[in-house]
Formats: structure tokens, C-alpha cells, sequence
């Protein structure tokens, strides 16, 4: 009997480690049903619209995953939606509907992504500039370079290619093994590599690791270089949806505010050192459910846009509200 | 803001020349180079008259550049200055209604709403401890919706020309120069009032204490989160008059602020101010929103492709903070 | 030791200095440097027969020199230009449209091909279910509360499930899946946020339920119907020779741009500036992008007007900004030009005010009618045209008067053919 208390499970749950994020994700999955039973059509549980949930996420959560590694180092990167961007048109125009040039393709994007996070991380690390000012700043070089190269829609990724965005293994979208494959990955690194107890070190005392011998520099742009080759991977998972690449997508799809918005609400700290993507995968989700409510329930757009915010901040305030650390 | 480390004793002409060099915040050198680049392509914008109207232009980013930067130096940041200013646009529109006879009281509830949405701003950072990054993210989000949502999607009316006047109009006539622009009245006005509260006043010194070191100002007997709350009020008070400044100037628009939040925060930026707080000069930020004015309308008259302008934007800003952090280690 | 400290400032002042002396530099040569990559789209240099040399090589620096029609923004690319279409539509603006003249809604174009839809026939209640791009601008705005207005005429539709997808095609891709998922809809309707991107959902689609799509197109005849206005080239064309018709020698025109890449936007340019090359005194001063943003649009006419002197006339890709444009103008002391805009009405009610010699061709919002009407003749199993190819008004000084409202809101557009439905004119914002 006791141990079904209210108590006794908040203190389970607490020594589990599931971040908090999840009781919030519960209570805006539960309202949503119930919401949805009420007003809707009561369709939400469906399995169909359940996987398109997540599939709806998919964008979003990949390029989350790396965000979550640079601002557990205390940075932050807003030149992800760019680089989304950059990567969908670079892509579509290098594949040009050839599936035999998909190889060549993929490694040049990922050589460019690689390559802005190197120059991200190196501004930050190396030229001390504000990581919010960097990174829109590179955000602008590259937005600068696109427009000056593409105007719209160039090229095509051949049908092979739109698997990756289409395809299901089974009843499974491709699109949700893709997103789960990079969370695990990325929950192992943060756990059990060196890089990723590194990255904690530098994002709870940049100053502390560097007395006690950390190469802290290394650590911010390694973080820099993870956080662009999601990106990419969002871009080209992105552009196997479309088909085709144009320079809006990335600003369009509002990847990089909403990125940062998903972290946070995902529990990790914007000055660093706590938090990790399994809590990510939750704020995504979040949106996700959001995303699919509001248009279950017909809610107007205008209101819609209103709530996200709303919800965003509360997500944020329910667990700093009681913290000490006082915010800026 | 550059502190000098030689002693000032025996030092030539020419070294205190060169020292009083240095203590002048580099944006404002920056600033008149940009300005001899727009004369050498079109001298009349270093005319009386022709300056007046850069000036005008870039009013709503100086104001509420003024206003971003009270945030700044406490260590926060305000992403919900554009969204306001669309809000104000809007909300004009809809409180006017066709009759010039309402804008008066139409200006005052923009302006209560606009301390409304401060002091939201404000409690949310400084009560529920939410970053304020976070905080007026959402309410970016949250205010764009607002607007729309309040009249239906579109802007109701038109904005009367009593309303526009202050983004539009002309004090006429005008000794030398016939007309002056109400818009650059307008943005003394609040410089100047920014600028006094900034430097001359308690509140001003205390801002920066609280950026620089809050737990230290805390035992100091500061109360970090009153001053935290004035500094996003102070902000979304100069995001209104912009608003009204550019709904003055450009007529009814659904999204007359759109992107002026980076750029708010990029000008301070680049007259010096330090991201995280301590560090800021208030003449130096509106002269920063004046010089990124200056350097669109150069690229402009450059006949340069946009596309190469926000890259040039791009490398400057970055360029700029890099100077200024490399400065501050040199200095330490 | 104090040298040293000192170093570093002046180096990056110098830096500066020959950075924007390279800007004031590579600007003198920007106008003359920008044609050579227009050489190699094929249908560029077919629109622009034989630029001449000796404009180009001209030092830039001393007077301003119109980059006009060679500027990096007046280009079309090969892509947004189909000599085909162009002939279709300037064909089709000439001909009289089948159907009632006071409901154009309904009215078709150049004798369409019917598609049976029998197959689809059904009982009515039906769930009509819409795929919008997004209501991010007022013309938009304007259309979704018309189309909703539609859906109440027919009490036959028990529901319009509406789902938005705030201007981004990977979001309105997902709410295509969800729709089609739920099984709800009989009938799925989509405003494609763009045309390319949208192609594979709506193909996925179209194989569960009839598909009605209009506004944009899509790469596919998989949707049952198509319903379209004649299209951009009409609407650039129009405003273009009005401009030539009526400005006199010599005339300096300014064409202002929303943004580049946007295939409908592309279309308009690329009719008007195939209209401007062959026109004898018309001088295309320049070719800007002002982003649909009032402010910008009047500092750039305001800039244009300084360093030209004198503006006769201004072209636009879309009205929105028209009045701004206008107020620059008024703003320099300056006589108003020959203007092109839109059906917008604080435009509308401008020209009128001031008795300007314009013209304004519409994309009309009436549009948004037509996608319900077409999809009840589906469930009706009534042939239905697989284009339907609506009729484009365009508004001159002579029917002015019947369009100008001003009991609607400033951003209102004339041509939405919703003045005798239910609760006009507040359910569009207007007063009695």
C-alpha cells in the first residue's frame, strides 16, 4: 500500500535519474488526450498519429542532440538553421537525382559542417568572443555565402535517398531509428567517454578545469564540431523530405531557436554542466505533442504561437523557480 | 572604460594624445569612417539635411538599442524588443481605430502595455530564476502571436497622422535647415535620458555592479531583482517608442520589428558592451546602432548584393567582440 | 613597453580603414563586375539579347550609374522562365472567361479539360480537410477567412479541419501525413507552402483521397484538380505596360522586389523586364530587394530619389508596400510617380485620394473560393477541370471607384469576392 504514495514515487522516480523533464512531458501527453477526448476527435492515441508525432520531431531532435553539447559546455550555437540550410542545398545540388553520387554528396556536407564547427568552436575557444555573437555571426557569413550562390530549389536527392526521410523498417519509420540511433549515441558519449565527463567539467567551471590541466579549448571545440555535424544531419534528413534543397529551409523551419528552446526545456542548464540529451529527447518531444494537439484541436495559429511561448517559459520556471543559483 | 596601467607621470604630448585616443570607445572612429564612406559615394548624406535623414532611419534601432543595453550590462538579454515593437505597431492600428482623437490615450495603453510585458520579462528572470534568454525567447514567441491574434490576423486601421507624426513629421520651419525631423527629437530626447540615468545616477552605477558581480552587489545591500526588473522595463519602454518611431516612419505592417532584437544586441555589442553583463557605455552602444545603420546604407549605396552584406555583418560583429575581448585580457 | 600597448589599436584601426576603403573600392567596380556569371544562363542571355559593352566598362565611381536592368537583382534565372507559359498567359488575359461575369470565382479559362470524378461520389455530411502553407501575411489572411466564409455557405460540409503550417514546408509535410492519417477527411485541399517541397507529400496523398490544390502548384498531376489565376507573367506584364504606355520619354523607372527565388515573385519580374528591354525610353534606374517591409521600401525610394533626382515611375512584384514607396515620394517634396501596386486597400484608397496614374493587377483572394466549390462538385462526382485556370482583374483609373472600401482594414484585398457573404464586412475586419 505504501509504496504506491505520492511521495514514495516522486523519491523513486528522483533516485532513477529520470530527468524531470519527464513528468512534464507526461502532463502535456495526458492533457493532450484528454484535451483531444474532449474537443478533438479522440484520434491522438491512434498509432499512426502517435508515430507522426515523433516523426514531426525528428528535425528538430537531431540537431537538439549536438546543441545539447555545446551548451553543456556553456556555449550555445544560432548558426545551426544556416548550416541546415547550406547542408539541404549543398546536398540536393551536389546528388543532382544521381543515387551513385549520394556518397560523395554526404561527405561534403559533412567536410563543410565539419569545418563551421571548427570555426564556431575556434572564435569561442581561441578569440574569446561571446559564443551568442559568434555563432550569429558565422550564421550571417554563411547565410551571406547561400544567398549569394542559390536563390531556390536546386538540384534533387534521388528516391533512394528519400528513404532516409520516408522509409519505414517494418512498421517503424527509418526517420525514428535515425533519431533514437543518435540519442543513444550521444547519451554514451556524454557517459561513458572521456570527451564527455570533459565537456561537464568545462561547462560546470571552465576555470577549474583549466587549473586542474583540462585542454578546455579542445573540449569547447570538439563540442562546436559535434553540435554542426548534427546539423547536417538534420539537413540532410530534411532535404530527403523536400526532395530538393532551397537557402529558406533551415531559417524557415526555425531550427535554431527552437533548438535552444528544446534543450532548456529538456532540463540542461544554459550556463552549463547539467542536464544531457535524454532530457532533450523529452523537450523535442514536448513539441512535438504540442505541435500535433494544437492541429488536432484546430487551435488558432495566432493562440498557437502564444501557448508555445507560454509553455516554454513555464517548462523552464517549474524546475529553476526553486533553484539558488539566481539566473541573468 | 579602458583602464590605463603606466604611471602619469613625464609622458610627452604626443603619448597623452595617444592615450586619449585610446579611451575613446573604438565605434565611434569605426562611426565616422563608415560616415566619410557614405560621403565619398553621396555627399549629400553629410548635408545637414541628409544626416538628419540617416538619422531618422536609424532611430528605432538607436532607441531601442538604448533600451537593450540596461539589460545587457546586468548580464541578461532582451529577444522580445522586436516582437514589441510589431505588438506596438499593431495594437496602434487596432486602439486608433480611424480616429485621430484616440491616439493620444492609444499611446498610453502601448505604453502600459509595454511596461506590462517588462515587468513580465523581469519577474520571470528575476523570481522564477529562468534564464533571460529563455524567458523573452517565449515571450517572442509568445508576444508575435499576441498581436495577431488580438486583431485576427491583420492590422485593423489605419495609423492616423497625429500618431505617425512623431516617426514622419517635421518641426517646421526650422532655423538653417527648414524642417527637423520629430523622429530625431525624438531619439535626443532619449539618448539623452538614457545616458543621464546610465552615467549620472545611482541606478545607472548600480546596473553595471549588478552585471559585474551580483552576488557582491547583493551583500553591497543591492536588490539585484529590482533592478534586474527595471532594466527589462527600461528596455521594453524604449522597444514602444521605436515601434511608434517606425510605425511613424513606414505606415500599418504587420511585422514592422522583425530581426531588430539581433540587431539591437549586435549594436551594443559592437559600441563595446560585454555580453554577461559589467561592461557598457551607453553612448557607444546608440553610436554602435548608428554605425550598423550607417554601414546598410553604405553597402547600399555600394550597390553591393545583400547577400554580401549580412556577410560583411557578419565578420564585423565577430570581429568587433574579438577586439573588445582581446582588449579586456590585454587591460586585466 | 607603452608602444607596445599601443600596437595592436591602430593595427586594427588601419585594418578598418582599408576594409571599407575596399568596400568604397570593389563598389566602384561591384556594376560593372556583376554580368559576367548572367552570361551563362542560357535563357538570361535569350531574354537579354545583346548587352552593350562600352556601359560596362565605364569607370562607376564619379556619377551614379543605374546598374538597372544589368544588376544582380534584375537576373532571371533560366528555372523561372518558361517562354511557353508566358505565351499561355498573356494569351489567356485576352480572353473572355467562361461563366458568370459577377462571380469570378467560378468562372474558367481557356476551355479546360473536364476529369470525370465519379469514382469519388459520396453522401454528404462531408469533412473537408485544408493543408494551409500558412496565414504569415495579410493577403493570406484576407483568403483563409473567405475560404472559411465559403464553407458555411454549404451546409453540406459538416467540417473544415484547417491545419496551419506556419510557413514551413517540412511542418506542413507532417500535417499532410496527419490528415491523411486520421482518416477523416473525404477531401484533402493544400495552399503549398513551396512548390517542390510539397510535391512528394501531396503525391503520398493523392493516393489515399481526392487532392484539390491551388494558390501554388505542385510537380504532379496526381491532384484532381488544379485551381490557378493566370499567374505571375500576366501580373508583371500588366503593370509593366501600363508603365510604358504612359510614361513619356526618357522615363527613370525603379522596380522594387520582395525577394529573390520565389517562383510566383520570379514570374512577375521576369514579364516586366522582358517588357522593359524592348521598350524605347524606358530607363530601369534599378532593381532592388525591399523584403515586403515598409521601412526599407521608403528608404530605398528615398535613396534612389537622391541620387537620381527624379523617379517616373515605380514597379512593383507586389503591392503591399506600394503606399510606402508613395510616401517617399511626398516625404522629398517630389511629384508622385506612375505607380503599379496591388488590390490592397490602403493603396486603393491612396491612388484615389490623390488622383495618381496607376494601376494595380491582382492575384485575386477570391481564390480561396474556388477549391471548396470544386471540391463539393468531387463529392458530387460532377466533372471538375483539371486546371482551372481563374480570371486575373486587374484594376485601372477607370474602375477604381467600385474597388475602393474605406470601411475595410488598410491591409484588406479588393478582390476577394466576399462582399455579398454572410457578415460582410466585420468578419474581414471591416465596419458597416
Amino acid at each position: 500500500m505504501s509504496a504506491l504514495t505520492w511521495s514514495n514515487m516522486r523519491s523513486r522516480v528522483r533516485e532513477s535519474k529520470i530527468p524531470p523533464v519527464y513528468a512534464i512531458l507526461l502532463i502535456v501527453f495526458v492533457s493532450a488526450i484528454v484535451l483531444d477526448a474532449i474537443f478533438g476527435r479522440g484520434q491522438i492515441t491512434s498509432g499512426v498519429i502517435l508515430t507522426n508525432m515523433v516523426v514531426r520531431s525528428v528535425a528538430l531532435g537531431i540537431v537538439a542532440m549536438g546543441q545539447t553539447f555545446v551548451m553543456l559546455a556553456a556555449s550555445i550555437d544560432l548558426s545551426v538553421a544556416y548550416l541546415i540550410s547550406v547542408t539541404a542545398v549543398m546536398a540536393s545540388y551536389l546528388m543532382q537525382g544521381d543515387p551513385a553520387r549520394v556518397p560523395l554528396a554526404v561527405a561534403a556536407v559533412f567536410a563543410i559542417g565539419g569545418l563551421v564547427g571548427l570555426i564556431n568552436g575556434l572564435i569561442v575557444s581561441k578569440l574569446k568572443v561571446n559564443p551568442f555573437i559568434a555563432t550569429l555571426g558565422v550564421g550571417l557569413v554563411l547565410k551571406g555565402i547561400l544567398n549569394a550562390s542559390f536563390e531556390t530549389f536546386v538540384g534533387a536527392v534521388p528516391r533512394s535517398f528519400q528513404t532516409l526521410g520516408y522509409g519505414t523498417l517494418g512498421p517503424i519509420p527509418i526517420s525514428i531509428l535515425v533519431l533514437l540511433a543518435v540519442t543513444l549515441i550521444s547519451a554514451f558519449v556524454l557517459s561513458r567517454t572521456r570527451f564527455g565527463s570533459h565537456l561537464y567539467a568545462v561547462g560546470g567551471s571552465e576555470i577549474t578545469s583549466r587549473l586542474s590541466g583540462l585542454r578546455t579549448d579542445r573540449v569547447l571545440i570538439l563540442a562546436h564540431v559535434v553540435c554542426s555535424l548534427t546539423a547536417v544531419l538534420t539537413g540532410l534528413f530534411v532535404v530527403s523530405r523536400l526532395r530538393s534543397g532551397a537557402p529558406w529551409v533551415g531559417t524557415d523551419g526555425l531550427y535554431d531557436l527552437e533548438s535552444i528552446a528544446a534543450v532548456v526545456v529538456g532540463g540542461t542548464a544554459l550556463s552549463g554542466g547539467k542536464g544531457g540529451v535524454i532530457g532533450t529527447l523529452a523537450g523535442v518531444l514536448i513539441f512535438g505533442v504540442l505541435d500535433t494537439m494544437f492541429n488536432q484541436l484546430g487551435v488558432d495559429t495566432f493562440l498557437k504561437q502564444v501557448l508555445r511561448g507560454a509553455i516554454i517559459i513555464l517548462a523552464v520556471a517549474s524546475y529553476t523557480v526553486r533553484s539558488k543559483e539566481k539566473a541573468a | 572604460m579602458a583602464q590605463i596601467s603606466t604611471p602619469a607621470q613625464e609622458r610627452s604630448l604626443w603619448d597623452r594624445f595617444i592615450i586619449g585616443l585610446r579611451n575613446i570607445a573604438p565605434i565611434y572612429i569605426v562611426l565616422i569612417l563608415l560616415l566619410i564612406g557614405i560621403g565619398t559615394q553621396n555627399p549629400t548624406f553629410l548635408e545637414p539635411a541628409g544626416f538628419l535623414n540617416l538619422l531618422r532611419r536609424a532611430a528605432p534601432l538607436m532607441v531601442l538599442t538604448a533600451g537593450q543595453l540596461f539589460v545587457i550590462v546586468t548580464g541578461g538579454f532582451d529577444l522580445s524588443g522586436g516582437s514589441l515593437m510589431s505588438l506596438t505597431v499593431i495594437g496602434a492600428s487596432l486602439l486608433i481605430n480611424n480616429d485621430p482623437a484616440n491616439t493620444w490615450w492609444a499611446i498610453l495603453v502601448l505604453f502600459g502595455i509595454g511596461i506590462l510585458v517588462g515587468l513580465l520579462n523581469g519577474v520571470i528572470v528575476s523570481y522564477l530564476n529562468v534564464p533571460s534568454l529563455i524567458a523573452t525567447l517565449g515571450m517572442l514567441l509568445a508576444l508575435r502571436g499576441a498581436g495577431l491574434y488580438w486583431t485576427g490576423g491583420a492590422p485593423r486601421g489605419y495609423l492616423t497622422d497625429n500618431f505617425r507624426m512623431f516617426g514622419r513629421g517635421w518641426l517646421e520651419p526650422f532655423p538653417v535647415i527648414e524642417r527637423f525631423p520629430y523622429a530625431v527629437l525624438v531619439l535626443i530626447v532619449v539618448s539623452a535620458a538614457a545616458i543621464y540615468l546610465f552615467n549620472q545616477t545611482n541606478l545607472g552605477r548600480q546596473l553595471l555592479a549588478v552585471g559585474d558581480n551580483p552576488r557582491a552587489s547583493r551583500l553591497a545591500g543591492i536588490s539585484v531583482e529590482k533592478l534586474r526588473i527595471i532594466a527589462f522595463v527600461l528596455s521594453a519602454i524604449t522597444a514602444v517608442i521605436a515601434g511608434i518611431l517606425q510605425g511613424g516612419f513606414g505606415g500599418v505592417n504587420p511585422d514592422a520589428g522583425e530581426g531588430y532584437e539581433l540587431q539591437a544586441i549586435s549594436a551594443a555589442v559592437l559600441g563595446g558592451a560585454v555580453l554577461l553583463g559589467g561592461r557598457g557605455s551607453m553612448g557607444a552602444a546608440i553610436a554602435g546602432a548608428l554605425a550598423l545603420e550607417a554601414l546598410f546604407t553604405l553597402l547600399n549605396l555600394l550597390g553591393l548584393p545583400k547577400p554580401l552584406r549580412d556577410a560583411v555583418q557578419g565578420l564585423i560583429i565577430i570581429g568587433a567582440v574579438a577586439y573588445a575581448a582581446y582588449r579586456s585580457r590585454r587591460t586585466r | 613597453m607603452f608602444f607596445k600597448n599601443v600596437k595592436r589599436p591602430w593595427f586594427l584601426i588601419f585594418a578598418l580603414v582599408i576594409l571599407v576603403l575596399g568596400l568604397v573600392a570593389c563598389g566602384g567596380g561591384a556594376a560593372t563586375t556583376t554580368e559576367e556569371p548572367a552570361a551563362e544562363e542560357p535563357a538570361a542571355q535569350e531574354a537579354a539579347p545583346t548587352q552593350e559593352e562600352p556601359m560596362a566598362e565605364e569607370p562607376a565611381a564619379e556619377q551614379p550609374v543605374a546598374a538597372g536592368l544589368e544588376s544582380d537583382a534584375a537576373q532571371v534565372k533560366s528555372e523561372f522562365f518558361s517562354q511557353e507559359q508566358y505565351d499561355r498567359s498573356m494569351r489567356q488575359m485576352t480572353m473572355t472567361p467562361e461563366g458568370p461575369a459577377d462571380q469570378p470565382w467560378i468562372q474558367m479559362l481557356d476551355n479546360p479539360e473536364m476529369v470525370d470524378t465519379s469514382q469519388y461520389a459520396k453522401e454528404g455530411p462531408y469533412t473537408f480537410c485544408f493543408s494551409n502553407a500558412g496565414v504569415n501575411n495579410p493577403w493570406r489572411v484576407v483568403g483563409w477567412t473567405t475560404m472559411q466564409a465559403e464553407a458555411d455557405l454549404h451546409p453540406e460540409i459538416a467540417e473544415l479541419i484547417h491545419v496551419d503550417a506556419e510557413g514551413s514546408d517540412e511542418k506542413q509535410i507532417a500535417d499532410i501525413a496527419d490528415l491523411v492519417a486520421s482518416g477523416n477527411c473525404d477531401v484533402l485541399i493544400v495552399s503549398p507552402n513551396t512548390t517542390a517541397a510539397l510535391t512528394p507529400a501531396i503525391e503520398q496523398a493523392c493516393e489515399q483521397l481526392p487532392v484539390v490544390v491551388f494558390d501554388r502548384g505542385v510537380f504532379t498531376d496526381c491532384p484532381v484538380s488544379f485551381v490557378q489565376p493566370i499567374g505571375g507573367y500576366a501580373f508583371g506584364e500588366a503593370g509593366a505596360r501600363y508603365i510604358i504606355d504612359n510614361c513619356s520619354e526618357d522615363c527613370n523607372v525603379l522596380a522594387l522586389r520582395i525577394l529573390p527565388g520565389v517562383d510566383v515573385l520570379e514570374e512577375r519580374w521576369a514579364a516586366a523586364k522582358l517588357a522593359f528591354e524592348d521598350a524605347p525610353g524606358i530607363n530601369v534606374i534599378g532593381v532592388e530587394f525591399g523584403d515586403g517591409d515598409n521601412a526599407k521600401v521608403k528608404s530605398i525610394v528615398t535613396d534612389y530619389l537622391d541620387r537620381f533626382g527624379r523617379i517616373d515611375a515605380v514597379w512593383m512584384d507586389a503591392g503591399a508596400t506600394a503606399v510606402a514607396a508613395l510616401e517617399a515620394f511626398e516625404d522629398a517634396g517630389q511629384p508622385y510617380p506612375i505607380i503599379v501596386g496591388e488590390d490592397q486597400q490602403d493603396f486603393l484608397v491612396k491612388w484615389q485620394e490623390n488622383n495618381l496614374s496607376g494601376i494595380a493587377p491582382t492575384f485575386p483572394t477570391f481564390q480561396w473560393r474556388t477549391p471548396i466549390i470544386a471540391a463539393l462538385h468531387i463529392m458530387n462526382g460532377e466533372e471538375v477541370p483539371a486546371v482551372w485556370r481563374l480570371p486575373q482583374p486587374v484594376i485601372t483609373n477607370e474602375n477604381l471607384d467600385q474597388y475602393v472600401q474605406p470601411n475595410m482594414p488598410p491591409l484588406h484585398y479588393a478582390m476577394c469576392g466576399c462582399e455579398n457573404m454572410p457578415d460582410f464586412p466585420e468578419r474581414w475586419g471591416g465596419t458597416q
